[in-house]
């Protein structure tokens, strides 16, 4: 792992990230997170873009910005749980009415897939990209996929997680009540000093790893996208751990650490 | 690919698929679907509305849900991966499945019954096993009893190709040793009027490569295909050979003009198969016959394979299954090599003189040793997958 890049409320980016993470006791929750990233794109694709592709497209940014990696030569692997169920809700209230007038715009932007299209559009790269989803286990799956591409084959891969607070209805429903993204830019083998090393491994009936500071492990649980806190939490500190996350079922995924 | 099943508007199960592809039979309708009124043909599935989940997996019921039920049922494959399960144990098989619709028409029928004072869902609305993109793998996962790496791919139309390469690469890491893949999409309300408001939807059957080509039909399906590791003993089974995948990187529904992205998955997916292009056999087009899709598509075949090589679409005969695309037309491909029958192009009359690719309206007899599947979605994801017999 090379580049970490987080977006939630009360965190605008891993230099603030990782100072509230390290320091344990100091987070507060907060307001929404900034989004800059639709200056990436051209003015006619950042007009139809939603709040949802901007919160990808904005820890995508952050991460590939603090890289050596060209991002244009990057796969990447986006992860989300509920998507954009924000334009979701949107779309079944218009369904529900008798002229049932879906946008052309509303409707290519509601695939699980647009903030990785945008994000191609963005930096103008025909590498793979894939969208993967599992629940609470979004997270874990996207970075075991995107672990498996980078090693299999062969290129560097931008990981991004995210999700965005459902409204209501679902809102009761999805598991997801905030903003949350983290991107990680990953390679099969490393390439800088800084480098973390990461082992993936599929684990079974373990525990998943909890925070500490109530206001981290209430944001833990408020997003599938942030339960990837815990290991955001061990790259802060920067010391070797191992760490479980929640996965599919009965498994767990287990991330070692070692860092330079 | 050690077993494989599939259930489209032709039938449930293989035997209904391939004679369906020889007899040119094809499985569209006028749109029929409840309370849409639209002018247009879709593939629909028989018999959904009447296949009620079984009661232990009741949490999950919703049309993409029972079309997976349904699905799963057919051509002993249920008994494939039991047996699968006793050589490798449940934890050591994956599922990965795409889906781009998941539990749509669910919703929106909630949405339709909102309670009129608090606003809220119906208390039978249950997210995690319905709507969710992960819903159709878990339920896979529950049924079939397996506890292995899992996850939902959801890239629109290249959902379900994507899932084979996925598979590839966990097994090959030691992730798990065999997989459960597939894709499962159902008929709803946001992909036909989502579809029609592109304005590239047909009110008649679709016309892949025609020169008077007109748009796409929506269609649902269903189908799965149990991959393991080759064997010392496998020579001559059918086998994934290669996979290819690329992002076209320049508009949300439009293909890149010339072809570019498509053009790069089918040379990666040759290149991780070490074929050359020459020895493909017949190529299962993307061919969604709206106006783009295949002036671009075209392009991408006569760049990589020339305009030799046999090729055609058959979503003639199921419409454009969307998030099951990639895994019904991959299934088609194999019937191909199986079979040794390239099955024809449907509904088309007169290729388009503009287009060069080789397209066999008309289906025959004749050994398939190599070929190809194209699966090309909103975003610009490409997917191609190259099989045929291991050598």
């Amino acid at each position: 792992m090379h580049t970490v890049g987080v977006a939630a409320p009360g965190i605008d980016g891993w230099s603030e990230g990782r100072s509230l993470l390290a320091n344990g006791c100091g987070y507060q929750g907060g307001g929404e997170p900034q989004l800059r990233a639709g200056s990436l794109l051209p003015a006619n694709e950042r007009r139809r873009i939603t709040p949802t592709i901007k919160l990808a497209l904005q820890v995508a940014m952050e991460a590939v910005q603090s890289t050596d990696n060209d991002a244009q030569r990057m796969g990447t692997v986006f992860a989300t749980s509920t998507g954009d169920i924000d334009l979701l809700d949107r779309i079944c209230r218009t369904l529900a009415l008798p002229d049932r007038a879906v946008s052309p715009t509303q409707f290519h932007n509601s695939v699980y897939n647009a903030p990785s299209g945008y994000w191609a559009i963005a930096c103008g790269s025909r590498m793979p990209s894939s969208t993967v989803s599992a629940f609470e286990g979004s997270f874990a799956a996207g970075l075991l996929e995107a672990a498996a591409q980078a090693v299999v084959d062969d290129i560097p891969i931008l990981f991004v997680a995210y999700d965005t607070a459902s409204p209501q209805p679902l809102g009761r429903v999805s598991g997801c009540a905030v903003p949350f993204a983290c991107a990680l830019t990953l390679s099969g083998v490393p390439r800088a000093a800084r480098d973390v090393a990461l082992r993936l491994e599929l684990v079974c009936g373990e525990v998943e790893d909890r925070m500490e500071n109530p206001q981290f492990e209430t944001l833990r649980s408020a997003a599938p996208a942030a339960r990837s806190l815990p290991l955001l939490r061990a790259l802060a500190a920067g010391d070797d751990a191992r760490i479980v996350l929640p996965y599919v079922g009965e498994r767990q995924l287990s991330v070692a650490l070692s860092p330079p | 690919m050690r077993a494989f099943t599939l259930t489209t508007a032709l039938g449930a199960g293989v035997q209904a698929n391939r004679e369906s592809l020889r007899q040119r039979a094809s499985g569209l309708r006028p749109c029929d679907l409840a309370d849409v009124s639209l002018d247009t043909w879709i593939g629909r599935v028989e018999g959904v509305e009447d296949t009620p989940l079984e009661p232990a997996l009741a949490k999950y019921e919703c049309r993409n849900n029972r079309l997976a039920g349904m699905t799963l049922a057919q051509d002993g494959f249920e008994q494939a991966v039991a047996a699968a399960r006793e050589r490798h144990g449940a934890q050591r098989i994956g599922v990965f499945i795409g889906t781009s619709t998941s539990g749509s028409l669910h919703v929106e029928l909630a949405y339709r019954a909102l309670d009129p004072v608090t606003g809220d869902l119906p208390a039978s609305f249950l997210y995690p096993y319905t709507l969710s993109a992960m819903s159709v793998t878990r339920f896979v996962c529950e049924r079939l009893g397996l506890h292995g790496p899992a996850m939902s791919v959801s890239t629109a139309c290249s959902s379900s190709a994507k899932v084979f390469a996925s598979a590839y690469r966990h097994i090959r890491v030691g992730n798990c040793d065999a997989a459960v893949v597939g894709g499962v999409d159902s008929l709803c309300l946001s992909t036909l009027y989502g579809f029609h408001s592109l304005g590239v939807v047909s009110s008649s059957p679709c016309r892949p490569w025609d020169a008077a080509r007109d748009g796409m039909n929506v269609g649902e399906a269903g189908g799965f295909c149990l991959l393991e590791r080759a064997e010392p003993g496998d020579r001559g089974a059918l086998a994934l050979l290669g996979y290819g995948e690329s992002s076209d990187a320049f508009h949300m529904s439009s293909p890149h003009p010339e072809g570019a992205g498509a053009a790069m998955a089918m040379r990666r997916a040759l290149h991780s198969a070490g074929v050359p292009a020459a020895e493909v056999d017949y190529v299962n087009l993307h061919g969604t016959a709206t106006l783009v899709n295949d002036a671009v598509e075209d392009r991408a075949i006569a760049d990589i394979l020339g305009i030799g090589t046999p090729c055609s679409s058959t979503k003639g005969w199921t419409g454009h299954t969307l998030g099951a695309a990639g895994a019904v037309e991959t299934l088609f491909t194999a019937l191909s090599i199986t079979d040794e029958f390239i099955p024809g192009t449907l509904n088309t009359r007169t290729v388009d003189p503009g287009l060069s690719a080789r397209i066999v309206l008309d289906g025959y007899d004749v050994p398939v040793r190599r070929a190809l599947t194209n699966s090309f979605g909103f975003g610009g994801s490409n997917c191609s997958l190259l099989m045929g017999t291991i050598p």
